[in-house]
């Protein structure tokens, strides 16, 4: 039995099953972030006193995440590219560097966390830690998911380029939908918890 | 791939590192416009401004969706006003502070 | 695991029982394990959702009826279980306030989120939606499997946390803070990660239902050719995709307040007990409300609007007509869905939230009544000039539409917030949502199990047990929730675990207790028809043949019944015809299957 559209297009919609699925995914994952950047506002709107973002927390580590954050979004459409120009070779290394890249925002982002909690800092702190440690620890939860799709997709993952080079490619694609959906939301989440 | 799509591709590609470029200035603007320590209200739109044009730049160019089919959009435009209804949430629970000045 | 087992066992039978011939061009010898358990197969999905969430239904219930006897019999033991139920939970028999709470909340969540919503979504809509539209399986058949099985993990979380220290959640299925987190024991918490289970669940497949209903419609079945199930279940799904979010934050959020000393919900200055609750920031209490409702009004409509595409299946099969105003209907119902979403604030009108907000969401709660009304006024006015088969699934098709009539009606001064400041937090409400989803919802999805039984087995339920089932829980359901209505109009609150004995205002109406309970119980004893009649029928019912209805939808008649394990189809179907061309002028027989040509 076979699934129709899960490579070709269906002629009427324009669209293939997982590029459509992959949409809806990240149009749920908004309605996520934007509960809590809607909580975030109500809190901060509510509280007598809250801090600078940059009086508390480290605003060049965050700089250099957010570099770091989409030069990664770059390398994942350039391995999408790549495989399009039918260079695997490239592939490899562009796919490579975007999960090195996921890993480097992920030490930083350990340093970040465990200079707070030796302060004393940590989400029990006051009510702007608390926000700040659920939506980055949320966030940062959704990296190492593309850690794990992408780190699939580079090793056994990556057979399929054999036997189905435009299946592959689309795959390549859909997650990258999801890697640059995470870095929009680290967009979002720079200037408002670090700098604001 | 024939010749044609690869081309494509290629001119594709010039645009994700011009993409990039505007990405990493607007990030450089952030931060630079949060040391001039603006009022607030300023700062909050100025910020939002910029993250806004950084978001719209990854979604256009990174995902594609300046050339997406329209059902995509309609699926977006759905989850945009209900975005906008979640963001009411903050903004209703002060109602009666704005409207009755208590 | 018990359910896993039978999960397995139903469709044994139906599948040695088959007939029709079976040329299984992808035929591979699977093991008992791929197929029946770890299945990708969206009927085999649908199997396990159905029997899951059955059983969840009559665990839930049962928590019911032991309330019911606290209700009833404020304080007195509680007979032949009562000593089962361990000295913690009810020492001597006697059930504890700790206890009753427990089972409240869990009643509720159990019924919305283990029982209905995965009955109506996961089981109807797995099994019957791709056939009707045509489609070989779901878009995502490996997605479809990890939705339930996320779904049953969620449920083991719900189950095991009765057996934690201090027992299962109790601060009722809403769960409002700052009662939820300032609750000593962990059921919170374990309710909390359930949830996040069960949302994940439902997040995934119904990313899985729109993409198979927008993809994998056969052939010349355009959107206004869709049978309205499906269209009820691309709304629902649609509902579920962009309204749960929003409370797997707020899950996320409270389990931060339980375990990581956060705030988010508790206002500063709390003070239990006498003493000022040690908060670390101060949050508001209020926030959990807004993100909580702003799921669960749209979740009012994830029960219900399958449930209303069920009932406008069989009602248009047997009154032998196009259903009146599809079109209509199809509009109203993308309306409902769509207005769902800003009436949440209508449950909080008494939080002190301010009159500006009341006035706002009071409107919109008005207008919401309008497609409901449309909807089920379509439903009335296509049994008109029917000739009506009174078989079981339209006898339960035919008293959903009342008793949904009876409970959206009893809404609308609850919608109102003058009105709610006397009815809020009574027996009053729970009448009102009972009849929505008991005999409503409830009603719909058992004529969804009579009338597809046929299509899942090859054989038909017995009409004598269905009838039987029927009336008695028709009267005994009336009997349960109509009282509740007296009750809360005279003010008894929700909640209270002696039923309001202590207070004087519920004296001239506490009789009414005992009549619900025994009703409760009665609606107990002839679910006992039911539930042999399903096992039964398996083996031994009536052997029907493809279409026992004269349906036109494709699931009847482009395939066998049961349809073919892989692929459903034989050849892929194409549709002529639109969903409801029953007894069309100058045919020789009263119905045109959708994919008959010419």
């Amino acid at each position: 039995m076979e699934i129709p559209y899960t490579v070709e297009v269906r002629p009427d919609t324009g669209l293939s099953n997982g590029k459509l699925g992959v949409w809806l995914f990240l149009a749920s994952e908004v309605m996520l972030f934007a509960a809590l950047f809607s909580s975030y506002i109500l809190l901060r709107v509510g509280s007598t006193e809250w801090p600078r973002g940059a009086e508390e927390l480290s605003v060049p580590m965050a700089f250099f995440n957010t570099v770091v954050l989409i030069t990664s979004s770059v390398t994942m459409v350039m391995a999408w590219a790549s495989l399009k120009m039918n260079d695997f070779g490239k592939f490899r290394t562009y796919l490579g560097a975007t999960i090195l890249l996921s890993f480097v925002f992920l030490v930083v982002k350990y340093f970040e966390y465990s200079h707070h909690l030796h302060a004393g800092e940590g989400p029990w702190h006051n009510t702007y830690y608390a926000i700040y440690f659920t939506i980055t620890g949320l966030h940062g939860l959704h990296i190492l998911g593309g850690i794990v799709v992408n780190g699939y997709l580079l090793g056994p993952g990556a057979r399929m380029w054999k036997t189905e080079k435009e299946r592959f490619t689309n795959r390549i694609e859909i997650a990258g939908l999801y890697w640059h959906f995470v870095d929009l939301v680290w967009i979002f989440l720079f200037p408002v918890l670090y700098l604001l | 791939m024939d010749a044609h799509a690869a081309d494509d591709i290629r001119s594709h590609v010039k645009t994700y590192f011009m993409v990039f470029g505007a990405l990493m200035v607007l990030t450089i603007v952030t931060v630079g416009v949060s040391y001039l320590h603006l009022p607030v209200a300023m700062a909050i739109t100025l910020a939002l401004i910029v993250a806004t044009i950084k978001g719209s730049l990854v979604a256009l160019y990174f995902m594609h969706l300046k050339h997406e089919r329209k059902l995509i959009y309609y699926v977006l435009v759905l989850t945009v006003i209900f975005f906008v209804f979640m963001m009411f949430v903050p903004l209703l629970t002060n109602l009666d502070k704005i409207t009755q000045g208590y | 695991m018990d359910n896993v087992t039978t999960a397995g066992h139903a469709p044994v039978g139906a599948h040695a029982h088959g007939h029709g011939t079976r040329a299984h061009a992808h035929h591979h010898e699977q093991s008992f394990v791929t197929k029946w358990i770890f299945s990708q197969d969206h009927k085999v999905i649908g199997i396990q959702y159905t029997i899951t969430s059955l059983l969840f239904l009559l665990f839930g219930f049962s928590l019911m009826a032991l309330m019911r006897w606290q209700l009833a019999f404020p304080g007195a033991p509680i007979p032949v279980i009562g000593a089962s139920l361990g000295v913690l939970n009810a020492p001597g028999g006697i059930m504890l306030p700790e206890f009753y709470n427990q089972l409240g909340a869990m009643h509720g969540t159990i019924m919305v989120f283990l029982g209905v919503v995965p009955l109506a979504v996961g089981g109807f809509g797995n099994y019957v939606m791709p056939l009707m539209i045509g489609a070989p399986d779901m878009a995502f058949p490996k997605l479809n499997m990890a939705s339930y099985w996320v779904y049953f993990m969620g449920g083991v979380v719900m189950l095991a946390s009765f057996f934690v220290p201090g027992g299962a959640a109790q601060s009722g299925w809403t769960s409002y803070p700052p009662l939820s987190v300032i609750t000593a024991t962990n059921g919170q918490t374990w309710w909390l990660v359930g949830m996040i289970f069960l949302i994940t669940s439902s997040l995934l497949g119904s990313v899985n239902f729109i993409v198979t209903i927008i993809q994998l419609r056969a052939k010349g079945l355009g959107f206004f050719r869709l049978p309205f199930f499906v269209w009820a279940q691309f709304v629902t799904s649609f509902l579920l995709l962009l309204a749960f979010p929003p409370l797997e934050a707020a899950g996320v959020l409270q389990l931060m307040d339980k375990v990581a000393g956060t705030s988010f919900f508790l206002p500063s200055g709390l003070v239990v007990g006498n003493k000022v609750v040690e908060i670390s920031g101060g949050g508001n209490p209020l926030l959990w409300q807004h993100l909580f409702w702003f799921l669960a009004h749209p979740e009012v409509y994830v029960l219900i609007l399958p449930a209303m595409g069920i009932v406008s299946e069989i009602i248009a099969n047997n009154t032998r007509k196009p259903l009146w105003g599809y079109r209509v209907m199809v509009y109203a119902i993308i309306f409902l869905g769509f207005m769902s979403f800003i009436v949440w604030a209508h449950h909080m009108f008494m939080t002190g939230m301010g009159t500006t907000m009341s006035s706002f969401f009071q409107t919109t709660t008005m207008i919401i009544s309008i497609p409901s009304v449309i909807i089920l006024s379509a439903l009335f006015l296509s049994l008109y000039g029917g000739s009506i088969r009174y078989n079981t699934p339209m006898l339960f098709a035919l008293a959903f539409l009342p008793m949904f009539g009876i409970g959206g009606l009893t809404g609308l001064p609850l919608g109102l917030a003058p009105s709610d400041i006397h009815l809020h937090d009574t027996y009053y409400v729970i009448g009102h949502f009972h009849y929505v989803v008991a005999p409503g919802t409830i009603f719909g999805l058992l004529a969804g199990i009579y009338y597809w039984f046929p299509k899942v087995t090859g054989r038909q339920m017995s009409e004598v047990l269905g009838k039987i089932h029927f009336f008695g829980s028709f009267i005994f359901i009336n009997g349960i929730f109509f009282p509740m209505f007296i009750q809360g109009l005279h003010g008894v609150n929700r909640r209270l675990y002696d039923g309001g004995a202590q207070y004087v205002h519920a004296a001239p109406v506490l009789h009414w207790n005992q009549f619900m309970s025994y009703a409760a119980w009665g609606l107990m004893v002839f679910q006992i028809p039911f539930i042999f009649n399903f096992f039964w029928s398996i083996w031994k019912g009536k052997p029907v043949g493809a279409n026992p209805w004269k349906a036109t939808t494709l699931e009847w008649t482009a395939t066998t019944s049961p349809p073919l394990a892989h692929g459903n189809f034989e050849t892929t179907p194409e549709v002529y015809h639109g969903p409801y061309e029953y007894s069309v002028p100058g045919r020789s027989q009263d119905f045109i299957p959708q994919n008959q040509k010419d």
